[in-house]
């Protein structure tokens, strides 16, 4: 088998605009064992769990928890629900098909690190997340799983959704939290980390949707049952979004040590027309693009952290042998060149740079000097902005560079014969 | 509810600034947020005009300028582009006689291209102000837009 359904287990089984039914499967009872622990306890075992940060950045989750935890006075813990990777659906199938999960691991982590008040901060275009979610906070205060004094303990936590209006960006932490104070999201420079300094200066931890589900699970099964599931690299189950050129398309959770040939052809059936996999994008348009000799790895692999982007949000794009390179390369940069929110100059002006080099190799009239100018500049892209757009965005011309290297020779050769084939 | 009423709906500090501003846009029937209701925002929160078009400018979901009633909005992201076998935003454009970026003379359609909406398992998608169309096929973009088509002159067409 290989699925394992654990954060998607409710999914399809209850109305997710019913409490009654997420609380028959045993919805919120999670929370009620974690407020018979100490916060203390509580943090022990997500730290025994070796949980990761689900958005895409993997950094380990206790560590950001307990700096967090270590700060006194008004603090606010936020959902990122800004879920915008292209290839990306995992939060909003979180959100839409069990939204009061999502609650009740937001409760368990104010619980566990001492914060009276949430955000959730859900893009503008999913309007079916935020009606959801909506009803589900609504839902929870009247049954007292938010508010003052929930169930009866002396714990108060209480959620508001916040929309954003159509930037990718503020995906980023800090970006996140400009657009929170009703600013343009921008980032700050780090350090001070959120977790020190976020909203309004205050205390903030930031987590992913997915990130915050696993919180009910790992009280469920205990963190050293949770560290049992998955590699050596990373425990607990993964979301994927499977898309592009596959069969079945959807969303599927698996532990981690999943290869990414198993998903696409044990869980999508593989291409729809039975076409040869050309390339397949890791993460979203920030991830690796890899041949299909490399799919027999993990879905985490150690191999793609030099591009620090291994698996980042868990998007696997599937592209079959009809599609070219750099067509889709520069799609991505694009995509890029658009989003960049302008505040660093070799992520705001690099990437209009690089559609236009990318675009010498789609009409053939790229050179060999071409070639290294692209290199340098989405590794100084890579090495110098401030945030993770510029960090990552280059990762798909710095991964096709190594795994399709023939492609690029082709074009350049291609301009030196004169046009000739 | 009147403009007002909706900017008085929230808490007069700067941080709702982007929920007011969506809230608005969402009212209009051109999906748009006006000079003057820039004007009364910014002097409700106390901030600068200035702050209010800076965020209007950066946020792709909201505009200064008048759009139409349906704001067409095609995703342009790899995993729809790969599975768009028809030309999404040709069939519209030719269907409404205007080029992305415009809106149609009678200002019923504006066609736009958006940055992923998250439909990727039902590519090709796009949405028509709230709501998400998936699994596209050019019969369905057709008919659904004969159907808004209908809708807004009383169903004559």
């Amino acid at each position: 088998m290989v699925e394992r359904r654990e954060l998607t287990k409710r999914f399809d089984q209850i109305n997710p605009e019913q409490i009654q039914d997420f609380l028959a499967l045993d919805g919120f009872s999670m929370l009620e064992k974690a407020l018979k622990m100490t916060p203390s306890e509580v943090r022990d075992e997500i730290r025994a769990s070796r949980l990761t940060g689900r958005g895409g950045a993997g950094f380990l989750t206790s560590i950001k928890m307990d700096s967090f935890a270590a700060e006194t006075g008004k603090k606010y813990i936020v959902c990122n629900a800004d879920e915008g990777e292209p290839g990306n659906f995992k939060d909003r199938y979180l959100m839409e098909k069990d939204p009061f999960q999502v609650i009740e691991g937001m409760c368990i982590s104010a619980y566990a690190t001492g914060a009276q008040e949430g955000f959730i901060y859900i893009r503008g275009e999913y309007q079916t997340s935020i009606k959801r979610i909506q009803n589900a906070i609504d839902e929870s205060r009247k049954h007292h799983y938010l508010g003052t004094h929930i169930l009866q303990s002396a714990f108060s936590f209480d959620i508001t959704i916040r929309q954003g209006a159509g930037a990718y960006v503020c995906g980023e932490e800090f970006a996140l939290i400009e657009s929170l104070e009703g600013k343009p999201g921008r980032t700050r420079v780090k350090p001070p980390y959120p977790a020190q300094e976020g909203y309004f200066s205050y205390p903030t931890l930031i987590n992913n949707v997915e990130t915050f589900c696993n919180l009910p699970f790992i009280v469920r099964i205990g963190g050293d049952a949770y560290r049992q599931i998955g590699s050596d690299f990373a425990s607990g189950t993964k979301l994927i979004s499977l898309s592009g050129n596959v069969k079945h398309k959807g969303l599927y959770e698996v532990p981690y040590g999943t290869t990414i040939r198993d998903v696409i052809f044990k869980l999508g059936g593989g291409t729809p027309n039975h076409r040869a996999i050309k390339m397949v994008q890791l993460g979203g348009a920030c991830g690796a693009i890899i041949p299909d000799e490399l799919l027999d790895m993990d879905i985490d692999n150690e191999r793609f952290q030099i591009f620090d982007s291994k698996m980042g949000a868990g998007a696997i794009i599937v592209m079959d042998d009809s599609h070219d390179l750099f067509d889709i390369i520069h799609r991505n940069m694009e995509f890029f060149a658009h989003e960049s929110c302008g505040k660093c100059t070799p992520c705001r002006e690099g990437h209009i740079q690089l559609v236009k080099l990318i675009e010498k190799f789609i009409i053939n009239e790229a050179s060999q000097k071409d070639y290294d100018t692209l290199r340098s500049l989405a590794q100084v892209i890579h090495d110098t902005t401030l945030c993770g757009l510029g960090q990552t965005s280059p990762t798909c011309i710095l991964s096709t560079m190594e795994f399709f290297p023939e492609e690029y020779n082709r074009r350049i050769a291609y301009r030196k014969r004169g046009g000739q084939a | 509810m009147s403009i007002q009423q909706i900017i008085q709906s929230y808490p007069a500090k700067s941080e709702y600034l982007l929920e007011m501003l969506i809230a608005v846009d969402q009212q209009k029937k051109h999906h748009y947020i006006s000079a003057e209701e820039i004007n009364e925002i910014a002097s409700y929160v106390k901030v600068k005009e200035s702050h209010v078009c800076s965020v209007m400018s950066f946020y792709t979901l909201l505009s200064t300028q008048p759009r139409g009633e349906y704001v067409i909005q095609v995703c342009k992201d790899v995993p729809c582009y790969i599975n768009d076998d028809f030309n999404v935003v040709l069939t519209i454009e030719e269907e409404l006689g205007i080029v992305l970026g415009q809106t149609t003379n009678c200002g019923r359609f504006s066609l736009e291209q958006t940055a992923c909406i998250g439909c990727c398992d039902e590519a090709p998608a796009m949405r028509i102000n709230h709501e998400i169309y998936t699994n596209l096929t050019k019969e369905k973009v057709l008919d659904i837009i004969h159907t808004l088509r209908g809708d807004a002159n009383g169903r004559t067409t």
